[in-house]
């Protein structure tokens, strides 16, 4: 017989933290979801008109790191560190900020895209002034670890600092790495998420020259409308979201507040296209499949699905696919939201804000709405709570929350209800 | 017109309020940078460089070294101050 008393931990979150588009913590946040506020206007930088810019909104942070940090914490990290900061330090105050032997407490932040912002201003620099006034603390700032290791600093966490890169699944992967460490023995606690701030003229422009984005400049708050027959694309979004993973006897012993269990992580890769999902949603069904089992349950017993849903023509139709091929005859019976009709799409951070969004919602047991969603698409045959809240079941309820990124890699993971 | 050690020792502090967050005035002609101040070499350069702007100097890369004083640099940059 094996040993399973490392294998079969079960992992808890007894933490959030979260600043968003739509609110600077994860309670703000969580309310304007709720209340179906969207976080998208028009920009108001020089340079969106400057560059001429095709699409001129996004999804910007709602509250200035200014507010929260110290001058020189803002200093010193690009704006996805100090978001990653804001999220990890709210998420660790929540969790009780409990004394916990270094060796034993680790961080997984993922980054999409990294600290473009601090690479593009310092080559600025160098164009303008010279090597000599380019800042010293550019490489770590640009790195795409460098929110991992800044959280890893600030708690003292020394089990790993991991930042997963996986595009718009890394925060995602940020969870199930960290699921996988509390698992396996390496640490009892982690501080697990993902972070991003990209909404800079280049990545605008890029997006929009793969006519990835939405471009309904007139109504950007219409803008991210998944499922909806007029949608066009998705809104970027930044910010970041973050939570505490904590082996279940850890937590029951120091007689934490528990949110949800987070039972199960199932990943996938389509090797099909470098940026398109591959449209029968083979990939993402099985990455879906693989999270459910390995929370032990059955697809039958999943009643919500935070989905990736960004709001592009295609990308809303392939993960529908995937969700009939994955759940069958039971794929009416799930309660589906698209929160980034509200946040825009946090690239990077998504798959970390949607799972803290689906632990609240298990917590609370109230699935938010998707707005702007005034005509499904008929090819989008799923139950989307629109309007008012959903209420969930009691007794013992699971989610799914999925996250799928660049490069064709899918990543789903099982959340369940505390009790 | 030059400046004053006084003003110079002000700007100084300054900069490294911006840079650290450290208070001004525990910036003390008698601190250390590095024992004292706990300013470390890569916090030392974007000092340094800052200074150079705020007070038209040039300060050789070679001479940071013997800046290990606040009152090194303020008087490196009294007698050098354009």
């Amino acid at each position: 017989m094996t040993d399973t008393t490392q294998t079969s931990r079960r992992v808890v979150v007894t933490g959030l933290g979260a600043t968003t588009p739509v609110g600077g913590t994860a309670p703000q946040t969580w309310e304007a979801i709720l209340a179906g506020r969207s976080g998208i206007d028009t920009l108001t930088q020089d340079w969106v008109a400057e560059h001429e810019l095709p699409v001129t909104f996004a999804g910007s942070i709602h509250t200035d790191p200014l507010e929260v940090l110290a001058k020189v914490e803002v200093r010193r990290n690009d704006p996805s560190g100090q978001y990653a900061l804001i999220a990890a330090r709210e998420a660790w105050a929540d969790a009780g900020a409990p004394e916990v032997a270094p060796e034993r407490l680790g961080v997984a932040i993922g980054s999409g895209i990294g600290g473009v912002h601090t690479l593009l201003s310092q080559w600025d620099v160098l164009k303008e002034k010279g090597p000599r006034r380019v800042f010293p603390l550019t490489v770590p700032m640009l790195m795409p670890n460098g929110p991992a290791a800044a959280v890893s600093l600030d708690l003292s966490a020394r089990a790993g600092a991991h930042c997963p890169v996986s595009a718009c699944a890394s925060g995602a992967e940020g969870m199930g790495l960290a699921l996988n460490m509390i698992r396996t023995g390496r640490a009892d606690m982690m501080v697990a998420g993902g972070t991003e701030a990209a909404i800079h003229p280049v990545c605008i422009a890029a997006f929009a020259a793969m006519t990835a984005l939405s471009d309904r400049n007139d109504d950007p708050q219409a803008a991210s409308r998944p499922y909806d027959v007029n949608r066009d694309g998705f809104v970027m979004g930044e910010g970041s979201g973050v939570m505490v993973l904590e082996a279940e006897e850890h937590a029951v012993a120091r007689g934490a507040r528990i949110y949800a269990y987070l039972d199960g992580v199932g990943m996938s890769s389509d090797a099909y296209h470098i940026t398109a999902g591959e449209p029968e949603g083979a990939g993402a069904a099985r990455a879906m499949e693989e999270a459910v089992a390995d929370a032990g349950l059955g697809t039958d017993d999943i009643a919500h699905i935070n989905a990736h849903a960004t709001s592009t023509p295609v990308g809303d139709v392939a993960e529908t696919r995937a969700i009939h091929r994955a759940f069958g005859g039971h794929t009416g019976d799930i309660a589906v939201t698209a929160t980034k009709s509200m946040t825009g799409h946090l690239l990077g951070a998504a798959g970390a804000l949607e799972a803290v969004l689906t632990v609240l919602t298990l917590h609370h047991r109230q699935v938010p709405p998707t707005i702007n969603l005034d005509e499904q698409d008929p090819e989008i045959d799923l139950d989307v709570v629109t309007g008012e809240p959903r209420t969930l079941p009691d007794g013992q309820v699971a989610a799914v929350n999925n996250a799928f990124g660049f490069g064709g890699v899918n990543v789903a993971l099982t959340f369940t209800s505390a009790s | 017109m030059a400046r004053s050690e006084q003003e110079i020792l002000e700007g100084l502090a300054e900069i490294v309020n911006e840079e650290t967050g450290l208070e001004a005035e525990e910036v003390q002609m008698d601190k250390s940078f590095t024992e004292d101040l706990d300013i470390d070499s890569l916090s030392m350069m974007t000092i340094v460089v800052n200074a150079e702007d705020k007070f038209g100097v040039r300060i050789p890369d070679d001479e940071v070294k013997n800046l290990t004083h606040v009152k090194d640099a303020v008087s490196y940059i009294a007698n050098n101050q354009g």
